[in-house]
């Protein structure tokens, strides 16, 4: 279990509680974050589950696998701390994550 | 152009698992099928979207890669000799004396009895890139596809993307072009490893330019672009170009299915649960495509749907024709058909 905030262009913060073993994406879905589409339902198979990881968390959430690296080509404004939110996996080490969504998806 | 006419019981627009598994269906009761689809390949959107991924719900199939079921589609449909035509999009649906008349963007015209529309979450198209204003340059300076090469002869040429198009297309249009900068995320693409290294040749070579960055904005005027602007890792950058490729991967839009005057719920084809018919009698739609109260988007659910159409879309070539219910374990006439006996 791990608290996740997501924080939108407009600087609206929705705190989520998310299991372990789901996905950062799957929490934003479950609890309407808006901005995270997830056109493909989580297959890293499109670019609009992108979000950009708060500096601080980084290192714990790791660095795109190179078929991630290829979907976020898709996306807009991919930025150092840009992720495909399917990709990241919840762990009880990532209770406190912030990660902000982009101004669109792709 | 040249026009090519095919006469056939059935046309099944989309070669997705559902069209493929209605090949099956409707050789058993000895209908012949061509099918059409847009993609180079069978597939729809397991080939196209999602291959590696193993599906863990197909009826006996524990686990099973999405590219692999089609694969076994292919084979268990052989028997019947489907024909493909691959690369062409129905464009066209009318109905005529005799049945239905299709036409395709590839000069084909089919003539047919009946017609399955097994299209799925619609034909596979270019995306349009999250470009802010892009809309206004497309058709005109902005082109997802390259029709007739000749068409950049002298332009200044943008081509964005990583993958096999943009490098086929910067490798190509090189020679016509009065210049060409190919504009990638990073330095690392998903291509051939040959066409990376011709294109970097090209390159140093002075005939090309590569610029590392995303396109954050284009410039122009009444349609015709004038500038591209480039965030780069080391700042904005304005690019001259008079024509921007854009490759950025395939989407799904309904496209023509949505105008061929069917009874739609919330674009989807709306078909009855008995035969999966829709409001045109001959016309039957499965899989993704269609809508009925309950529906589920699961490949099973196009498979059991085949299977009925199957027995309408008999009714309707051979009619009047007894249609004996027989296993394909236990009937000697079906085993002929499927070539085991
Ligand atoms: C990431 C992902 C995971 C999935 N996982 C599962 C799962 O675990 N289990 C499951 O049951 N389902 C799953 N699905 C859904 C499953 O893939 C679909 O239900 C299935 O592909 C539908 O098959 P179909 O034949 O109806 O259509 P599609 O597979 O969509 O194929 C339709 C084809 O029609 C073509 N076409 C459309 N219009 C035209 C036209 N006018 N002219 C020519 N060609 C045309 C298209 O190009 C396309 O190739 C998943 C889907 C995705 C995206």
């Amino acid at each position: 279990m791990a608290k996740i905030t997501f924080i939108t262009v407009d600087g609206t913060r929705y705190d989520v509680t998310a299991d372990s073993a789901s996905t950062v994406m799957e929490a934003a879905i479950r609890n309407g974050v808006p901005g995270i589409e997830a056109e493909c339902g989580g297959a890293c198979a499109c670019a609009t589950c992108h979000v950009y990881v708060d500096e601080a968390w980084r290192e714990a959430t790791g660095e795109p696998q190179p078929m991630e690296e290829d979907m976020l080509d898709f996306a807009y404004d991919v930025r150092p701390g840009s992720r495909l939110s399917c990709q990241i996996r919840v762990t009880d080490a990532l209770d406190g994550l912030v990660v902000r969504v982009p101004e669109r998806q792709a | 152009m040249l026009t090519n006419l095919v006469e056939t019981d059935v046309v099944i627009i989309g070669a997705g698992p559902c069209g493929l598994f209605a090949v099956f269906e409707l050789g058993l009761l000895d209908l012949k099928c061509h099918l059409v689809d847009i993609l180079d390949r069978p597939g729809g959107q397991c080939t196209e979207l999602y291959p590696e991924k193993p599906i863990y719900d197909i009826p006996a199939w524990p686990e099973i890669s999405a590219q692999t079921l089609v694969d076994k589609l292919m084979e268990q449909i052989r028997p019947f000799g489907p024909e493909f035509h691959f690369g062409e999009m129905v464009t066209e649906l009318e109905r005529t004396e005799e049945g239905f008349r299709l036409r395709t963007d590839g000069g084909t015209t089919f003539r047919c009895k009946v017609v399955v529309i097994a299209a799925g979450g619609g034909s596979f198209q270019p995306k349009r890139p999250p470009i802010p204003g892009i809309e206004a340059y497309e058709g005109k300076s902005v082109v997802y596809s390259v029709r007739r090469m000749e068409d950049f002869r002298g332009e200044d040429l943008l081509i964005v993307g990583g993958g096999d198009s943009a490098l086929d297309w910067t490798l190509n249009l090189q020679p016509l072009a009065r210049s060409l900068t190919l504009v990638h995320r990073r330095p690392e693409f998903r291509a051939s490893p040959d066409s990376v290294k011709k294109m970097f040749a090209l390159r140093d070579a002075g005939e090309i330019a590569f610029e590392q960055g995303q396109v954050a904005a284009v410039k122009g005027e009444g349609g015709q672009l004038e500038a591209a602007i480039l965030k780069t890792p080391e700042g904005e950058r304005e690019i001259p170009c008079t024509r921007m490729l854009p490759f950025f991967g395939l989407t799904m839009k309904l496209g023509p299915v949505a105008e061929w005057g069917l009874d739609l719920h919330e674009n989807l084809i709306a078909v009855d649960t008995e035969k999966f018919q829709t409001s045109e009698p001959g016309i039957f739609a499965i899989g993704d495509i269609n809508w009925y109260p309950g529906k589920l988007k699961l490949i099973l659910s196009g498979f059991h749907e085949a299977a009925l159409m199957a027995q309408a879309a008999k009714r309707i070539v051979s009619p009047g024709e007894r249609i004996v219910f027989q296993y394909t374990t236990s009937s000697s006439a079906l085993q002929k058909k499927l070539g085991v006996l």
